[in-house]
């Protein structure tokens, strides 16, 4: 639907300055370790050094009694929280283990698991003091890699887990909380008619989302029993049921304000230190902020599942894929409730397969709970799929291009798991890759290839709400509950200029707390510019019919008689622009506002296809990335710098987990790099410009076509890095990250 | 020594501060608090270390105040004095000096970042002796010595023998590096640095080669070599017999390659999360003919 | 137990006088005592950049320099960058260019870019690249944050 008349649009196209970037280049935004409170306390935690542990015994008293020290807690100090399943919108956690998380009752899990906090007058006093309590382990086995702790004979983490196959639950408690399974057509028949068929393992380390602002949260529980939370979080209504949750105090009691964040890629949705700074504020009458350090989001934050990944896929030679197995167990980490299911349903998703089986194992093991990371568990399928595609391609003479055109997802598609796709732009992404100037320059030199990979993320509608109040100016306050990570607070105000034919910066966005919108969703799964947009449009069509009814009244005629044109109302001779009807009706009677709440329950699935040329070193082993261009479809770009630079981000987080970034663990199963030095996200001399091109295919469950974007670009990066690299090292590597050492001895095992 | 980032501690510990001005003040409290006093020059080392619980100080003595320690000192003459607390980006925005010493530019260039040579100095990198610094290599390539003051005096040693062990020097307690001196260079020699790291910036090196090479007028054959290593062994150490096989050698690609290989024998890595053994003795031979090519470009002024 | 040390020092033009113990950082001090949080916190140790301040025109990470080192120096943060109500062009084009989406590492890429457009005005990209490569981004893929700074060179060739 459009509100113009040529099927041009006014505003959503544009690229207007952001609301908040004076702000943000000025170091005036307010992040959550920015809040400064009269008599704040400083938080410190303390962890368990070991990676699997019984607590024997916890002594505070040293600590307690230390001069500047105004509370310590531990497990003990939080309630019981039951077994009860809380949807985060992006995953759902156990509340119970998440409290667990958040505190350690009787076991800790992983290295970094807190047991103890101590709050005081600075975080010097505070760490002192937690290096005084005296915590006695038993140490337990553990372990790290995912097929071990899939063994029988595995150290156990949770004795009452026990296997649930689609249904049906094993007998005796495992590692494995969860089996998938996801079948379509007849997996023998489909093998029985390939022509060529391509069977290969997988292994992929842990990543982590490498946000550059650690989390930090800040309480003020009040006398009169409120508690205020300021908190770096993808979504302050999240972050407030649980942490209620967790304290067991009813969700009224609590306001969370969402700070500016710096980052989250889905590591901010779970809450850590805001339980935890809550408590140590009630017990010592002062608001407590505690921050993390770099360390600490490494080891006891959410990184992203490690793998073991068997997929085969079967192709007639005519190129057509007629089969697809895949066999996944990802991380879990310390508790159930992993990324298994996205990686299920999107290790197929770009194709149409006639035949296929999905297993996919959740397993637990010692290390932090993993948590989404942009399009969550779809990366690592990618990179498996996407060169056994390849590989067929070259079995069987195909361009690789042709063989992904040939089998493309499309309208009518329907995937392992069952949603068949509306219209989807898998197909437009790959015609864009064929017309584009990367794919038509040949590459030229030694020990350099070329790669492409596909991706594909639902991306999700979920709850938003929004609210507006018009000044007597004409401008509106636009009230959203959506944490802005990427501008977000910019597209939404775009949309709803758009549609009351006004300018950008004729909307003044706010993203509020929670005391002061309605329920919104995370920000995350890709669905921001989706459905909070959607909201706004919708909260300007109500703001629209409320203008008309009090036109008619004003222009002395009927309401059906007045007609909305790009936003100018009009009624026979009658005219007025939004601004000059506002303030025509703000002289008299009530105020202007209005609002409007969505639950869009659909995905809008957006497909992607990234193009690479590498060249590597066979002395090293070393990769260069020399060109990349990241197609994906938005369905409609609101702000094209934005969306490109959602594609940007997402092509070189995936670079860095392609050759780079793992946890390396050392024989105590604790994480030895956890810092920005030897975790190693790519800086800007390892990338060059990432070019690209926006595929417009509209989404039609939005008035304006727009389809979520943020996650897919991390979906293809490593599957076309692989791809490339096989070229340009002449042998492929299955196992992430690509690093050097490893590139270099496939390199000299294959000459 | 480890030299990884434990994460096991994140605030400073407390301790005294003190900014003397000369360096007998400081041999003074060196000699009073021993081990417990640690100096100061551009902090991004022994800070990080303090915070992690690495190294341990009840005092820190910053160094930043004595002119002796502060000053770079060049004529073609008489070479190279460099003090102690010098930044490494005054080493490589120097024209003559980068152009003298161009290991040592190549060095300094690469520390961690802009932010980083801003402050870390040459003389801190040697005196925080980790077996993978870039300075030290480049340092011994240069044939540069220390200017060490203690309470007996002054003493010279060789950067070679500086460092001991991973993390150890030979200083004695009491006693500070003062400076470096760096020989006049002649005419026809070059030198080069170059490290392997997976990124392109901001990682401490998995394995570095130094190499300085005379050539005769013509230009065409290697009188004289030195060639040093990071991050291979305990210390930073000397490839002599590759130095040594060099010497009257044709200066081609095949000689450096040979040299490389040689160069290897002296390697004695470890396998950590850096790199494996193999994989940095393999990195032994590749950077050393990869440095020797550079040095010896250097040297015909190319 | 140290005591507190006072310091004289210059920030933005101004002169400030704090009081802070040997072991505070001076990040600890500008976001602390003297409540300037421009810059940030990303790791505090020196390898992510976001606490870039320029020191005597010299970009440092200031989790790396302490309190007590600052006696008689120009120190130079985010704040100071504009010139009162006015934006300076490197953050003007910043934001213009859209090369920020959290922001949390902006104002350390804005501090080291002014840093190196003064030291060199015509850098192109792999200098910039090289220059800045102590300033890590995890949102932008820094494609649009070099676009830019090359842009604020070429504007400012006039």
């Amino acid at each position: 639907m459009s509100t113009s008349t040529n099927g041009k649009y006014r505003v959503l196209g544009t690229r207007p300055r952001r609301h908040d970037g004076t702000d943000k280049v000025t170091g005036k935004a307010v992040y959550s370790n920015d809040v400064q409170l009269p008599g704040l306390l400083a938080g410190f935690v303390l962890r368990s050094p070991h990676a699997h542990a019984r607590i024997i015994s916890i002594d505070t008293s040293e600590a307690e009694a230390t001069a500047g020290v105004h509370a310590v807690v531990t497990g003990k100090d939080f309630p019981n929280v039951a077994n009860k399943i809380a949807d985060l919108g992006e995953g759902s956690i156990n509340l119970s283990n998440l409290s667990d998380n958040v505190m350690a009752k009787t076991k800790v899990l992983y290295k970094g698991h807190p047991v103890a906090a101590v709050a005081a007058v600075d975080v010097h006093v505070a760490e002192e003091a937690a290096g005084k309590i005296k915590v006695e382990y038993e140490k337990l086995d553990s372990v790290t890699w995912v097929l071990d702790a899939m063994k029988d004979d595995a150290p156990l983490l949770h004795e009452d887990v026990f296997t649930d196959h689609m249904g049906e639950k094993d007998e005796t408690p495992s590692n494995t909380p969860t089996h998938l399974h996801f079948e379509k057509g007849n997996i023998e028949e489909g093998f029985a008619q390939a022509d060529v068929v391509i069977e290969r393992e997988f292994r992929t380390a842990t990543v982590h989302q490498g946000y550059i602002e650690p989390h930090s949260s800040t309480a003020d529980w009040n006398e009169n029993g409120r508690l205020h939370v300021w908190t770096s979080t993808q979504g302050a209504f999240t972050a407030r049921q649980q942490t209620a949750e967790i304290l067991q105090i009813p969700i009224s009691k609590v306001v969370v304000t969402p700070c500016e964040i710096g980052g989250g890629f889905g590591g901010k949705i779970a809450v850590y230190g805001e339980p935890v700074a809550a408590i140590l504020s009630k017990l010592s009458g002062r608001p407590v902020k505690i921050q993390m350090t770099r360390a600490e989001v490494f080891e006891s934050t959410g990184p992203t599942p490690g793998s073991f990944m068997r997929v085969k896929m079967g192709a007639t030679s005519d190129g057509t894929l007629v089969a697809g197995e895949a066999w996944l167990a990802y991380d879990a980490g310390a508790y159930p409730g992993g990324m298994i299911g996205p990686g299920c349903m999107c290790v197929f998703s770009c194709y149409d397969i006639e035949h296929a089986v999905v297993d996919g194992y959740d397993v637990c093991l010692n290390k932090p709970h993993t948590k989404a990371y942009r399009a969550p568990g779809a990366t690592q399928v990618a990179f498996a799929a996407e060169q056994v595609v390849d590989e067929i391609a070259e079995q069987l003479g195909i361009c690789k291009l042709k063989i992904r055109q040939l089998n493309a997802a499309s309208e009518g598609t329907r995937r392992v798991d069952g949603p068949v796709y509306p219209p989807v732009g898998f197909v437009e992404c790959l015609a864009a890759a064929e017309a584009s100037d990367h794919w038509n320059t040949p590459l030229e030199g030694e020990n350099v290839g070329r790669g492409i990979a596909a991706g594909f993320w639902f991306g999700c509608g979920l709850k938003s709400a929004v609210s507006l109040m018009v000044n007597h100016d004409g401008t509106v306050n636009l009230t959203e509950g959506s944490p802005d990570i990427g501008g977000t607070r910019t597209s939404i105000a775009m949309q709803l200029a758009e549609v009351l034919g006004i300018e950008a910066a004729d909307v003044v966005p706010r993203v509020a707390d929670t005391d002061s919108v309605g329920y919104t969703d995370v920000t995350g799964g890709s669905r921001v510019t989706f459905a909070t947009g959607l909201a706004a449009y919708e909260a300007g069509i109500d703001l629209q019919t409320q203008m008309k009814k009090r036109a008619a009244g004003l222009w002395e005629c009927a309401e059906d008689d007045i007609s909305i044109d790009q936003g100018t109302f009009s009624a026979g001779e009658k005219k007025a622009g939004f601004k000059e009807l506002a303030q025509e009706l703000f002289k008299e009677g009530e105020p202007l506002v209005a609002r409007a709440s969505v639950a869009p329950d659909c995905a809008t699935n957006s497909f992607g296809l990234h193009l690479v040329d590498l060249k590597v070193d066979p002395e090293t082993g070393k990769a260069t990335i020399l060109r990349y261009t990241a197609i994906q479809d938005a369905g409609k770009a609101i702000h094209p710098s934005y969306v490109e630079g959602q594609m940007q981000g997402g092509a070189v987080q995936g670079i860095g987990w392609a050759l780079n970034e793992e946890y390396f663990y050392g024989d105590d199963d604790t994480m030895d790099n956890a810092s920005f030095l030897d975790y190693r996200i790519p800086t800007m001399l390892d990338v060059p410009m990432i070019d690209t091109i926006i595929v417009e295919v509209a989404n039609p469950d939005h008035p304006y076509g727009v389809r979520g974007v943020g996650e897919t670009p991390i979906v293809p990066p490593p599957g076309a890095i692989a791809n490339a690299m096989a070229v340009a090292a002449g042998t492929r590597i299955y196992e992430l990250p690509m690093s050097p050492p490893k590139v270099w001895k496939a390199m000299t095992d294959n000459s | 020594m480890d030299f990884y980032c434990s994460g096991d501690a994140s605030t400073l510990k407390d301790f005294d501060y003190t900014a003397p001005t000369s360096v007998e003040a400081v041999t003074a409290l060196l000699s009073e608090h021993g081990d417990r006093a640690r100096l100061l020059a551009g902090g991004t080392d022994i800070i990080v270390q303090i915070r992690e619980g690495l190294r341990d100080a009840d005092l820190v003595i910053d160094i930043k105040k004595i002119p002796a320690l502060m000053t770079l000192d060049y004529s073609a003459d008489s070479g190279l004095s460099l003090g102690s607390g010098v930044p490494c980006y005054q080493v490589y925005e120097h024209e003559d000096v980068a152009a003298a010493y161009a290991a040592l530019a190549d060095s300094t260039r690469i520390i961690g970042g802009w932010q980083i040579q801003s402050r870390a100095s040459v003389g801190g990198n040697l005196c925080n002796s980790s077996p993978a610094a870039d300075t030290i290599p480049a340092l011994i390539a240069l044939n540069a010595t220390c200017q060490i003051a203690g309470p007996d005096g002054q003493r010279e040693v060789p950067v070679a023998d500086f460092c001991t062990a991973p993390g150890r020097n030979l200083l004695a307690e009491g006693e500070l590096l003062v400076s470096l001196q760096l020989p006049a260079t002649s005419a026809q020699s070059g030198s080069a640095y170059e490290r392997f790291i997976p990124r392109n910036e901001m990682d401490i090196a998995v394995a570095g080669a130094a190499s300085w090479v005379q050539l005769d007028e013509q230009g065409t054959t290697i009188e004289a070599a030195r060639i040093a290593l990071a991050a291979v062994a305990p210390t930073p150490v000397v490839a002599d017999e590759a130095a040594a096989w060099l010497v009257g050698k044709e200066a081609s690609e095949e000689n450096y390659a040979e040299a490389g290989n040689l160069a290897r024998s002296v390697a004695n890595p470890i396998d950590d999360m850096r790199g494996t053994a193999e994989y940095r003795v393999h990195l032994v031979g590749v950077l050393v003919k990869r440095t020797l090519a550079r040095a010896v470009a250097r040297a015909r002024g190319e | 137990m140290a005591a507190k040390n006072q310091i004289a020092t210059t920030i933005n033009g101004e002169p400030v006088d704090f009081l802070c113990k040997p072991r505070e950082s001076l990040l600890e001090i500008l976001r602390g005592n003297l409540g300037m949080t421009g810059a940030k916190e990303g790791c505090n140790n020196g390898n992510c950049g976001a606490c870039t301040v320029l020191i005597d025109g010299l970009p440092v990470n200031s989790c790396l320099v302490l309190g007590v080192e600052v006696e008689g120096v120009e120190i130079t943060t985010v704040e100071g960058i504009a010139d009162a109500s006015q934006l300076d062009p490197i953050q003007d084009c910043f934001v213009e260019g859209a090369a920020l989406q959290c922001g949390i590492c902006t104002p350390g890429f804005i501090v080291t870019t002014r840093a190196l457009l003064d030291k060199k005005p015509d850098a192109d990209e792999q200098t910039i690249r090289f220059d800045l490569s102590g300033n890590l981004c995890r949102c932008t893929g820094y494609d649009k944050i070099v676009r830019a700074i090359q842009h604020v060179a070429s504007e400012s060739k006039g």
